[in-house]
């Protein structure tokens, strides 16, 4: 047991190593920092977190250092005293921060972080209120094309060196470095070596500044009016956790947020651009029922009707010609729902697993440039990129005691009378049917397809239901390590669409809006894999199952 | 003071003084011949720690203790690495050893490597001394052709080799773990610390870095014995327990406004006024002095009024400097203006700041910006204010950056504003302006 004692509150760390800004945090005292961040080393340069700190005596008596030490760098050891308030720790964290806009400017109204800037947050409670200098400032060109989605501007940067040790230490292909010295120092890549790998928009949310910028966010949207929704990536099943943030129905930006139990603190670029789509031109938002060689868009509850006593009626005709194929790309509670009504509709009736993407093989970090790891591995890019087959392999073992694959859907097709199709994949991925397996699908009597858009399958369709996306949807997703991660809507799906879960609903003749909260209750009451998600909450960084 | 007869400067007139047979004829490699029959390396570590050898870079911590400090019984492999990125302005006392006499100092690297059971030495040097990388190869060539270096030196199972590694020509490499960092290749920012070298230095193995004039120490201690080198210099000061006195000979660089800049060996204590009338000639052009930087410009500035300070390791501290440093003195006459003093003092700590700690990357930009603007004649007395209250935040508060550059940046601005503070007010009040070219751009 270790006791710290935070500004005279002593605090019982217990066994963890932590340093002293981990340890007033434990204590409620924030101690301001740049440098330091806790999943890249210690490097304490940027000298803002300099407290005073001591050691209890075991006689109760406090013996504290002439010196200001910087707390990043402090292990916290039973007995540590730090001080963070006194006279002389404010007065080298206010003078830090002089230091640090002497050449920093002041270009707040036009830079894209104001508004979640630490410079303007420390400033405002750490700083004096104006600069003494008035010699002209350092003026270092700006370097737009760092990277194909990074922007420098190379004049408000504070050097606090997070990018570089980022793209060493956790990307491992180290494109940034530091140029020049003094204060002359800039961050800056190779010439014709821009950053472009595939974690590299993580520099942008690490930079505490607006010297890195995102280009796809870049004066898209003031901060102060985006609201942001936790949420889980739907990029690979990895399941990164996320915050989707957004503004009047529209996703701007994607951001990781911290979870030990997923992912760590980062996220891929692959998840984090891939926000397009959503609001995207070519989504549908209302149904469309098929009138002899044409699709024609119709009101939710007239189609849904349709579709419910059409596939009624193949369920009472023949159960075992009906077939329902979840895809990966809903969420467990979705899934349970489909597994339910075409069960519901005949016993005999069976479900297939959806399409699971795999592009390439799972890419681990840090790597090399050859693509070769460099040790432990931080951070993983999977293969497959779907955030939810673990989630929908156990509803579908529930449900018939085994998994059937898409491919065995395709071949068994020529057996069926109806399929309910649910894709909803990113357009990033590609079509999610090869022409072959699409022309085997038209022979189909009664297809119903779910998806984001129009696709060459559609056309042999004889409903066309829209999808939502993970920032629209309630739910949850189980990543590939079994971790159930819950997401929350963001955005509506369009001006006419619901989501898959209330198509579902409304097909099974329920009532009223889903609520994801309670369908999960009763799928862990009838399914013993889920049985942990009973609370209802999976809470801040989720459930592991299984 | 009797004349002092001259021990590491002894050979440099000598001729063919870097050749080894030379050294050798005039009882070169006998310390080590002694070292490695009749002493252990603990013996040889507390001949060192006794003598109160002080590390002559410029802290003068003892260089013994610092040997002591490396962990017990490491299976190594252990490190030396010597400090020869000599680039304290004014400083030239290395060079004369490294270029006169290499076997003296690879002497005192074979005896130390020795001590700590070092089997790998790194000797960096500073880009510029070109002559002195050369003789220096040369002599550590003649070495492993003689059997001084390699495996099992003069077959005593000691085996030793030393690398040389020439720097890329920057100030900050001359602090010693920013000298590990650009030995292994990266950018020469110092480390944060702990752990210290001695415990985790190059390569992340126990890493001792001397000077290399402590080096050149070492052989004469050797076999001298303790008490010769305890006879030459000054004792410690009885009223300040943490001095460990000022023992041995130590190279004195003169230079700047003098006749006859010289770097002369003395023994420790000497004043500053005794090596500019009897060493360095006296002031040039029959002109008083001003003042005098009393060991690289680090160190801070004295008055004309304070020449008689001693210059031993607690001497400067005495006269508000911040210590021996690398006893260069730099003197400078009564014509300068101590704005174009201050002004050089600072362009040259913003443009040899390594950058990594905010205080002193824009603390030693932001004086250079004050005093460039005041000799233009645009200076405010607000101005001083602000210098004084930035030199004394950026090192001087101690711990307030990772290494001693911020310190070595603001000691001699608070040096110059406490004691030359009327003639820089005047020179605002005036609005004078230098008309000295800039020689570098900034």
């Amino acid at each position: 047991m270790a006791v710290v004692t935070i500004n005279d509150q002593p605090i019982d760390i217990g066994m963890e190593r932590l340093n002293l800004v981990q340890a007033a945090q434990k204590a409620g005292t924030f101690i301001p920092h740049y440098c330091w961040h806790p999943s890249l080393s210690v490097v304490a340069s940027c000298r803002m977190c300099l407290v005073e700190v001591g050691e209890k005596k075991p006689d109760g008596s406090v013996v504290m250092q002439p010196r200001v030490v910087p707390a990043c760098q402090t292990p916290a050891k039973d007995g540590t005293v730090c001080i963070t308030g006194s006279d002389k720790a404010k007065l080298t964290q206010a003078r830090t921060l002089e230091s640090l806009l002497l050449n920093h400017p002041l270009d707040c109204p036009v830079c894209d972080k104001a508004g979640e800037c630490m410079l303007q947050d420390f400033s405002y409670r750490f700083g004096n209120s104006a600069s003494r200098m008035i010699d002209p400032k350092n003026k270092p060109a700006n370097k737009p094309d760092i990277g194909e989605h990074i922007s420098l501007f190379t004049d408000r940067c504070i050097m606090c060196s997070r990018c570089v040790r980022f793209t060493r230490e956790i990307a491992g292909t180290a494109e940034l470095h530091i140029v020049n010295r003094g204060h002359h120092s800039e961050i800056d890549i190779f010439p014709g070596d821009p950053i472009n790998n595939k974690l590299a928009g993580n520099v942008v949310d690490l930079c505490p500044v607006g010297a890195l910028a995102n280009k796809e966010f870049l004066y898209k949207q003031r901060v102060w009016f985006l609201k942001s929704q936790e949420s889980v990536c739907a990029g690979c099943s990895t399941g990164c956790s996320i915050n989707v943030d957004h503004n009047k129905d529209v996703v701007y930006r994607i951001r990781p947020r911290e979870n030990p139990q997923a992912q760590g603190h980062f996220i891929c670029d692959e998840g984090r651009f891939d926000y397009a789509y959503i609001n995207g031109k070519s989504r549908l938002d209302q149904p469309l029922a098929r009138v002899g060689d044409q699709l024609f868009a119709g009101e939710w509850d007239t189609v849904l009707a349709t579709v419910r006593s059409e596939f009624a009626k193949v369920a009472h005709e023949r159960g075992d010609t009906l077939a329902g194929v979840i895809s990966p790309m809903l969420t467990v509670e979705e899934a349970y729902l489909l597994a339910k009504y075409i069960k519901g509709l005949s016993a005999d009736a069976r479900l297939y697993l959806g399409w699971i993407p795999v592009v390439g093989e799972d890419e681990k970090f840090p790597q090399n440039r050859k693509g070769n790891p460099l040790g432990a591995v931080k951070f993983t890019i999977r293969a497959e990129k779907c955030p939810n087959r673990r989630g929908v392999e156990e509803i579908l073992k529930h449900f018939q005691g085994e998994v059937l694959g898409f491919d065995c859907f395709v071949s068994d097709a020529a057996k069926l009378k109806a399929a309910y199709v649910t894709a909803g994949y990113s357009p990033r991925l590609g079509p999610w049917l090869t022409d072959d397996q699409a022309q085997i699908l038209a022979s189909l009597p009664l297809l119903l397809v779910q998806d984001l858009a129009l696709s060459a399958i559609c056309r042999s369709a004889r409903f066309v239901i829209p999808a939502a996306t993970f920032a629209e949807k309630d739910g949850c997703y189980v990543n590939s390590a079994n971790l159930a991660q819950e997401l929350h809507w963001a955005v509506k799906p369009g001006t006419m669409g619901r989501t898959d879960g209330q198509a579902f609903a409304t097909l099974m003749q329920r009532r009223g809006l889903v609520r994801a909260t309670a369908v999960r209750q009763g799928l862990a009451r009838e399914v013993p894999f889920f049985a942990a998600l009973a609370d209802g909450s999976l809470g801040q960084y989720g459930v592991r199952l299984g | 003071m009797p004349d002092f007869e001259p021990v590491l400067l002894k050979r440099i007139n000598a001729n063919a003084s870097s050749a080894l047979d030379a050294y050798r004829a005039d009882g070169g490699y006998r310390a080590v011949v002694k070292a490695l029959t009749e002493m252990t390396p603990a013996q040889v570590v507390d001949t060192v720690k006794n003598s109160g050898l002080r590390g002559r870079g410029g802290a003068g911590f003892p260089c013994g203790l610092k040997w002591t400090f490396l962990p017990k019984d490491h299976p190594g492999p252990i490190y030396l690495c010597i400090n020869a990125d000599e680039s304290e302005p004014c400083t030239f006392n290395n060079r004369i050893l490294m270029e006169k006499d290499p076997h003296q100092v690879l002497e005192g690297i074979i005896l130390s490597s020795y001590a700590i059971r070092a089997k790998t030495c790194y000797f960096y040097i500073r880009y510029e001394y070109g002559d002195a990388y050369r003789n220096l190869q040369t002599a550590i060539d003649e070495l492993y052709a003689a059997n001084l270096l390699g495996k099992n030196i003069l077959g005593k199972g000691v085996d030793l080799d030393v690398f040389l590694h020439r720097g890329a020509g920057a100030y900050i490499c001359g602090e010693e773990t920013g000298l590990i960092e650009s030995l292994e290749g990266k950018r020469g920012w110092p480390r944060i610390k702990p752990p210290f070298p001695a415990i985790e230095g190059a390569f992340r193995k126990p890493t001792i870095v001397n000077n290399v004039e402590t080096m050149a120490c070492i052989p004469h201690i050797v076999n001298r014995g303790i008490d010769w080198f305890k006879s030459i210099g000054i004792p410690p000061d009885p009223k300040n327990p943490r001095d460990t006195g000022s023992y041995g000979p130590k190279l004195y660089c003169i230079s700047g406004h003098v006749n006859k800049p010289c770097c002369v060996e003395l023994p420790l204590g000497v004043t500053v006024r005794e090596l500019i009338e009897k060493h360095g000639g006296g002031v040039w052009k029959n002109r008083k002095a001003k003042g005098c930087i009393p060991g690289g410009i680090s160190m801070g500035i004295m008055t004309e009024a304070e020449f008689d300070t001693p210059l031993d390791f607690n001497g400067p501290g005495r006269v508000g400097c911040l210590g021996l440093g690398t006893a260069a003195v730099t003197v400078f006459d009564e014509t300068t203006s101590i704005v174009d003093v201050l002004y050089n003092i600072c362009r040259f700590f913003a443009h040899e700041s390594c950058g990594q700690c905010t205080p002193c990357r824009e603390g030693t930009g932001w004086m250079m910006k004050i005093m460039d603007r005041m000799r233009k004649g645009q200076g405010r007395r607000e101005d001083l204010d602000i210098l004084d209250e930035v030199a004394k935040s950026i090192g001087i508060m101690p711990g307030t950056t990772i290494c001693g550059l911020a310190d070595g940046a603001g000691w001699p601005v608070k040096n110059a504003i406490a004691k030359f503070r009327p003639e820089l007010e005047s020179y605002i009040r005036k609005g004078e302006r230098t008309t000295l070219p800039l020689a570098l751009a900034h």
